[in-house]
This record gives C-alpha cells, sequence and structure tokens, in this order.
C-alpha cells in the first residue's frame, strides 16, 4: 500500500482496506471504500454513517470526475477521512483540498516544499465549497471573516 | 533518411538534431537511421529539448527537405512573415515549402 | 469599467508566483513535460509551430487604454513587435520564451489583466457582446454578469480538470453578436412579464469537428441563481462528460447523447441540491460590479450630425460604425483586416496607437470583438472625422465591416501545429481579389479554418473555407450558407475541394450567382437561403 504523505486530520488512520463501490454494498461491517472515475459517489450515500475512509483513485490526473465525487460527499455530511490516491500530483493538491479531501497518498512521492508552497499559495477563493473558507464575495459584503 | 526535430526547451525556438547537438538550421540535420526515438529520450530527459518528434525528409539540391509541409514551414518560419523567417532576404522563400 | 480591488489583484499576483514557481521546476527537472503540459496550457502557453505562444485573456472582450497600451508594449518587449487578436475576444503573442512567460505574466498583472484559463481543459475566458453599454437593443449591459462567471470561474477547484476546454458567451440581445448559441454554455440575460431578470441558458453547442447549436434548456433562470444553474451544468458535464475519446468530450455530444430532456432533468436535480450549498453570490455582489459598469460621463445636447463631404471618411463611416444609444455618439469598429492583411494582427505601435485613441475619444475603454476587430464603443460624432483621419494614417481605416474583405480567419498552418493548411494566404487572396467590389457585394462573412477545429469559425460564414491535408497537399473545402447570430445556421459543404487559386475562383463564382440572382435588398445569405445551394454548385462544379 502507498504511504499517505499528507493527513490534514487529528484522528487515528483507518487500517482497514478499501472495497471496491460494487462489493461495499453486501458488506456491512466494511468502513473503507474506494471511489474510481466511473463510480457514483451518491451511492455510498445511504451508508455514510459507518464510513471511515473514502479513497477517491486517480488513475491520471486528468481525469477531474473525483473532485466532483468528493464534494458531493462533503455536501451530504460525510465527516470521514477523505484521501486521493494515485496520480496524485503538485499542482492539484490545492484545489483537491478544496473539494474536500484531507489526506493524500500519491503513487509517487511528491517535493514535500514544493507541495506546502503550492498549498499555501492563493491567499483568497473566489467560490465557496465544502471547505469552509469564506470567498471573496463574502468578504466583501461583510459576510465572512475579515472584511 | 529520418530527421530529429523538436523545440529548445527555453526559448521555443524550432530546433533539429545535428549528431553532436541542436541547430536551428534544417540543412545542418543528420540521418538518425533507427536512433531518433533513443536520441530524443536522451535530450528530452537532460532538457536539451522539448516535444522532439522523427520525421521523414530528403536531400534534395537545394538541402535537406522535410517530407511534410508542415515540418517545412516549421524549418523556414511563418510563410506570411518572410520578415520573421530564417530567409528574411528572399522574397521566394516561401515557394520552398509548397 | 471593472476595476480590481485589492482581492482581485491578490489573486493574479498569487498566479504569476505560482507559474514562476511551475516554471523553475520544469527547468530544473522537479516535473516533465507531461505534467507540466497542463499547467502551461491552464495560463495560456503553448507550444506552437515556431515557439512558445502566449495567449493573453481580454474578460468578456473590454481594455482599458492602459492594458491596451501594455498590450502593445508586451509585443515589442518580449515578442517581435506584434500580436494577434484571436476569435474569442483574446490576444495571443507567437514568440514567447518560456523562461520570459512569468514577467510576462508579472507585467500583465500590473494593469489587472492576466493569461488564467486560457488554454486546458476548464472553463475558459467568457466573451461577450462587444457592443455591450453601448447600443439601444440590450435589456442590460451583460458585462457584470460576465465578470460574475469571471470570478466563480478562476480557479474552479472542481472544475478544473473537464472532460475537455469549455467556452461560456453572454448577451443581452436577441441581436446576438458573439455566436452565444455556439458556445459551450450560452447564457442570455431576459426580461420576464414582471420586468424581472432572468438568465436564459442555452447549452451544448460549438464548433469543431462535431458542429452543433446550442439548445436552450430553461428559458428563465432567476438572475440571483445563474452561478449555481452554472454550477449544476459544468457538474453534470464533469460526472458524465466522455472521457474516452477527445473528440467526443466535449458537452455538446453528452447533451447530444442523452439528449436535451434528460440532461436538463439532471442538470435541475443538481440545481435543487446546490441551491441548499450556499455558493451563489449575494445580489449585492451583482451590484458592487454594476456600479463599475456604469456610464461615462456622455455629455448632452450634442450635435447629430456627420460632415460627410469627404467620399473615403463617408465610405468609412457607412461601414464601420453603429448607432450609439446616446444622441451625438456612434459607436466604431476599427477593421484589422487591410486589403491583402493578416486578419486580427496589429503592430505594437497600432496596438498603442488604438490605446491612445481610446483614452482621447472613447471614455478610456476599446473592445475586442470575436470578428478580430477592435471596437471604440463610445465615440462623439463631431470627433468621428479626426479619429478617423488618425486611424487612416496608421493603417487602420479601411472601410469593410461585414463585408467580403472582413476575413475571420485562424492562424493556420503558418502558425499553429495543428493546423492542416494555411489560412491566412487565402485570405489575403480573397481580400484583394474583391477589394474593388466588396461594396457591391455587400455583407458577406466570409470564414476560414486551417483544421476541422473551426476556430476561423468556418462552420458560420455565410461562406466558409475549411482546409485539410490532402495526401500532403492543401486542400479547401467551400461551405455555404452559414451563420451565427440569431438566425444561427450550419454551413453546407458544396463538394470536392481545391488548391489555393481554385478556392478562390470558387468563391469568385459563388458570389457571382449571388449578384445574378439578388432580390431587392438581399445579403449574399438571403439569397442562398431562397434559391438553394443547387445553382452555386453548378456554377461552381458545372
Amino acid at each position: 500500500m502507498v504511504e499517505t504523505q499528507f493527513r490534514f486530520r487529528a484522528d487515528e488512520p483507518v487500517a482497514d482496506p478499501a472495497v471496491t463501490v460494487d462489493a461495499f454494498g453486501d458488506q456491512t461491517n466494511a468502513a473503507a471504500v474506494r471511489i474510481e472515475p466511473g463510480d457514483d459517489a451518491r451511492d455510498l450515500i445511504p451508508h455514510l454513517d459507518r464510513i471511515k475512509l473514502v479513497e477517491v483513485n486517480f488513475p491520471v490526473f486528468g481525469d477531474g470526475r473525483g473532485y466532483s465525487a468528493a464534494r458531493i460527499l462533503r455536501e451530504a455530511g460525510y465527516v470521514g477521512e477523505l484521501r486521493a490516491v494515485g496520480d496524485v500530483l503538485v499542482d492539484q493538491l490545492a484545489y483537491l483540498r478544496r473539494c474536500g479531501f484531507d489526506s493524500f497518498a500519491p503513487e509517487r512521492e511528491l517535493n514535500h516544499a514544493d507541495a506546502e508552497a503550492a498549498m499555501a499559495r492563493y491567499p483568497e477563493v473566489y467560490s465557496p465549497t465544502v471547505d469552509g473558507l469564506a470567498p471573496i464575495w463574502a468578504k466583501r459584503h461583510g459576510h465572512g471573516a475579515g472584511n | 533518411m529520418k530527421i530529429l526535430t523538436g523545440n529548445d526547451l527555453k526559448t521555443g525556438d524550432v530546433t533539429w538534431w545535428t549528431g553532436e547537438g541542436w541547430s536551428r538550421h534544417v540543412e545542418e540535420a543528420v540521418d538518425v537511421g533507427e536512433h531518433g526515438e533513443e536520441i530524443a529520450a536522451r535530450e528530452n530527459a537532460l532538457r536539451h529539448v522539448v516535444a522532439p518528434y522523427v520525421i521523414d525528409g530528403a536531400r534534395t539540391e537545394e538541402g535537406i527537405r522535410p517530407a511534410h509541409i508542415k515540418e517545412r514551414i516549421r524549418a523556414l518560419g511563418p510563410t506570411v512573415r518572410l520578415d520573421l523567417s530564417l530567409k528574411p532576404a528572399d522574397p521566394a522563400a516561401g515557394n520552398w515549402v509548397i | 469599467m471593472y476595476k480590481y480591488d485589492s482581492y482581485d489583484q491578490q489573486m493574479v499576483d498569487a498566479r504569476v508566483a505560482d507559474f514562476r514557481d511551475q516554471v523553475r521546476r520544469r527547468l530544473d527537472g522537479s516535473i516533465s513535460e507531461e505534467q507540466f503540459r497542463p499547467l502551461r496550457l491552464m495560463n495560456g502557453l503553448y507550444l506552437q509551430l515556431h515557439a512558445y505562444m502566449l495567449r493573453v485573456a481580454v474578460p468578456y472582450g473590454t481594455l482599458s487604454s492602459a492594458q491596451m497600451k501594455m498590450l502593445g508594449d508586451i509585443a515589442d518587449k518580449y515578442d517581435r513587435g506584434y500580436g494577434h487578436f484571436t476569435t474569442r475576444q483574446n490576444i495571443q503573442y507567437n514568440w514567447i520564451k518560456l523562461e520570459d512567460a512569468p514577467d510576462i505574466l508579472a507585467d500583465l498583472a500590473s494593469v489587472e489583466m492576466h493569461a488564467i484559463q486560457t488554454s486546458g481543459n476548464c472553463i475558459r475566458n467568457t466573451t461577450s457582446d462587444q457592443y455591450a453599454g453601448a447600443i439601444a437593443d440590450e435589456v442590460v449591459d451583460p458585462r457584470p454578469y460576465a465578470e460574475l462567471i469571471r470570478q466563480w470561474s478562476t480557479f474552479h477547484p472542481e472544475f478544473s480538470f473537464l472532460p475537455r476546454k469549455f467556452k461560456m458567451a453572454v448577451i443581452a440581445s436577441d441581436t446576438d453578436r458573439a455566436a452565444m448559441r455556439l458556445h459551450d454554455i450560452g447564457i442570455q440575460i431576459v426580461k420576464n412579464a414582471a420586468g424581472e431578470l432572468g438568465a436564459a441558458f442555452y447549452v451544448g453547442g460549438g464548433m469543431g469537428r462535431t458542429p452543433m447549436v446550442a439548445p436552450c434548456i430553461n428559458e428563465f433562470v432567476p438572475i440571483d441563481q445563474m452561478i449555481t444553474y452554472s454550477e449544476a451544468c459544468l457538474r453534470v458535464y464533469n460526472r458524465h462528460g466522455r472521457r474516452d475519446n477527445k473528440y467526443k468530450a466535449r458537452i455538446k455530444i453528452l447533451v447530444h447523447e442523452l439528449g436535451k430532456d434528460e440532461y436538463t432533468r439532471q442538470v435541475e436535480a443538481e440545481f435543487a441540491h446546490l441551491l441548499t450549498q450556499g455558493i451563489e453570490p449575494p445580489l449585492a455582489e451583482l451590484e458592487r460590479i454594476k456600479v463599475q459598469f456604469a456610464d461615462p460621463a456622455f455629455a448632452t445636447g450634442l450635435v447629430d450630425t456627420l460632415d460627410r463631404s469627404d467620399p473615403d471618411f463617408a465610405l468609412w463611416v457607412d461601414n464601420n460604425t453603429h448607432t450609439h444609444r446616446i444622441p451625438g455618439y456612434v459607436v466604431v469598429t476599427i477593421s484589422l483586416k487591410p486589403v491583402g492583411g493578416i486578419p486580427g494582427d496589429a503592430s505594437a505601435d497600432q496596438i498603442r496607437l488604438m490605446g491612445d485613441l481610446a483614452k482621447d475619444y472613447s471614455f478610456d475603454e476599446l473592445r475586442v470583438t470575436h470578428a478580430q476587430n477592435i471596437v471604440l464603443p463610445h465615440v462623439q460624432k463631431a470627433e468621428l472625422y479626426a479619429l478617423w483621419q488618425k486611424l487612416d494614417a496608421a493603417g487602420l481605416g479601411t472601410a469593410n465591416l461585414d463585408k467580403i474583405g472582413d476575413i475571420i480567419a485562424c492562424p493556420g498552418l503558418d502558425y499553429c501545429s495543428l493546423a492542416n493548411a494555411r489560412s491566412i494566404p487565402v485570405a489575403q487572396k480573397i481580400s484583394q481579389r474583391f477589394a474593388a467590389r466588396e461594396q457591391e457585394i455587400g455583407e458577406l462573412k466570409l470564414k476560414i479554418s486551417g483544421c476541422i477545429n473551426a476556430c476561423g469559425h468556418h462552420h458560420a460564414g455565410h461562406i466558409g473555407i475549411l482546409g485539410v491535408d490532402r495526401k500532403g497537399v492543401e486542400n479547401y473545402q467551400l461551405l455555404l450558407g452559414g451563420s451565427e447570430g440569431a438566425d444561427t445556421s450550419l454551413g453546407t459543404i458544396t463538394g470536392p475541394g481545391f488548391d489555393e487559386n481554385g478556392i478562390v475562383d470558387a468563391v469568385e463564382k459563388a458570389t457571382d450567382v449571388y449578384l445574378a440572382n439578388k432580390e431587392g435588398e438581399e445579403r449574399f445569405l438571403d439569397t442562398y437561403r431562397r434559391i438553394g445551394m443547387a445553382p452555386f454548385k453548378e456554377a461552381i462544379y458545372g
């Protein structure tokens, strides 16, 4: 198994192996599931209370379906770990975090300093997502933190 | 003959493999035979070139002529701005690409 | 015009630092070309036929004098003294060095400009009506809505790795001057019976190898839900658009394969969900933006007549000016299509001059049009002659707007690595062949693409030309009957293609058929629609 290189959670990582979305429905004791690009993240919504880890696989970095999968799960109230795995690269990390990912297990280890710099680069965001950051429009009109 | 072309990583200039390095002038290209892909991979890894690829060419009286019009335009420059091409002083230079 | 606040400025400044770091990592070998390619593309940097090419965004085609002058300075400082205005209201430079690109972005950021998302599989620069704010037929100025979309789409975290590129256009009048229905999403701002503003959504249009006219999927989305509805359209596309075949990956294929009704159903379901997520900016934000597009200080009581005693000036006025909604003013279009010239190209000096003229004659504002011309939107009639003299002296006084010489042409095989044939030499020959007859021929929109990707909009030309590669030789197909605008239609191929001289002859035969059959005030397109393809085909191939 690939190492988790970045994790932004305080709880203990789940050790369970992740099962496929298809298998998950039948395995009532599974707590970890892995989403492939063609899977429908909404199939997991009825089971969110028993899921502790969702891995979303990016077989190639250019396949952006996993970004929607992540937001859909967070928008449905999922609070467990959401881990991006596969072809995860430095310049995708900030986008992925904004979509709700809170851990990263890239198949090729990333340069730590480059990754930290890339994640910290943008001081503001234009669009609100599930990450709780106040968008620029909210700050302009006094709805968010600061102003 | 097979010739190897690409662009300079930093400047973007069109370049041709001369056997020892890269030149902007297609006349200096050499026949890479069966070794094109291997040279391309090595030079790409060394970041001497970006997007290298092997094409067919022929040695003619006018020098080396890439087989396809696209690479002939790459070798010369835009036919509609010969002042910016490699042959700015030759008003008929565009005929070579057709 | 929209002015950046400190938030907007921080974002483009951060982008400069971001790209500088990405270029560093490419040059030091930390990332491969395969990894760098999508990063540079999302910043508008292509590797083209001769060099790197940088495409700079001109949001909804609007520029200030200072911005325009910076575009001219960049052409001199980092390129070869010229720039090319594109069919998406942007500008591109053809001879850029990779190591210079971060400095160019820094120069652009100093005048509130950028190259963000001018390429790549993301939401591209949003285009609009080049006459916005200046003409009487609009419901409102569409640009504040386009600006709202610009901010929403910039660095959108979910939609930066879409199946394919995504182009949006926003208009606000029934006369469509932005080819709105040939976009991935076209939005028309409308008013309902109650006088409320809303957005009509047209989704799944486009040109390329499978041209389609977008169907309307929702005639009235309340204006304070426009962003949420856009997000729903994009999410359905991001999840279900095809990724197995690059040529079937645009949203038009998804809408076509699902059918308009099923696509709409999925969008409406996603929309209902997203309305609960609080992603819509408040109306106060729209109002903040609108204030910045308020009218300039138009003078009142101006004379509304012109001295037309100079015939060259009168011809230019008749061709290149449009009625302004304020008496005493006109909208001026500067043609970048001189006879025998390269469509859309302008020298650094010309670009700077247009910037200066905007300051002196047009309240500091210019527009880029999708037909590759430049607009000065607010010119006093009393100053028009002086303006024209300055334009004419700089080679910018060509009187041919919407005539056969006002050709849209992609860069073609002279510059573009995707092209199959050259476009510009064909445009130059046509422009020269018809220069003496273009007033007689009247309105005729001729559009040339050098490959099937259709950047030259050939499907939407009254006469369209498509360059193809036939066994290594350039060959040109002729299309007739396309149109953009309120009467959008796609052109039909006449038959076998031609060589470079043959296509010019074929265009002449087509215009001869038109002139012989024209009734009353008919345009070429009207006559074609009335008499059909047969007489044209007979003249061309008979």
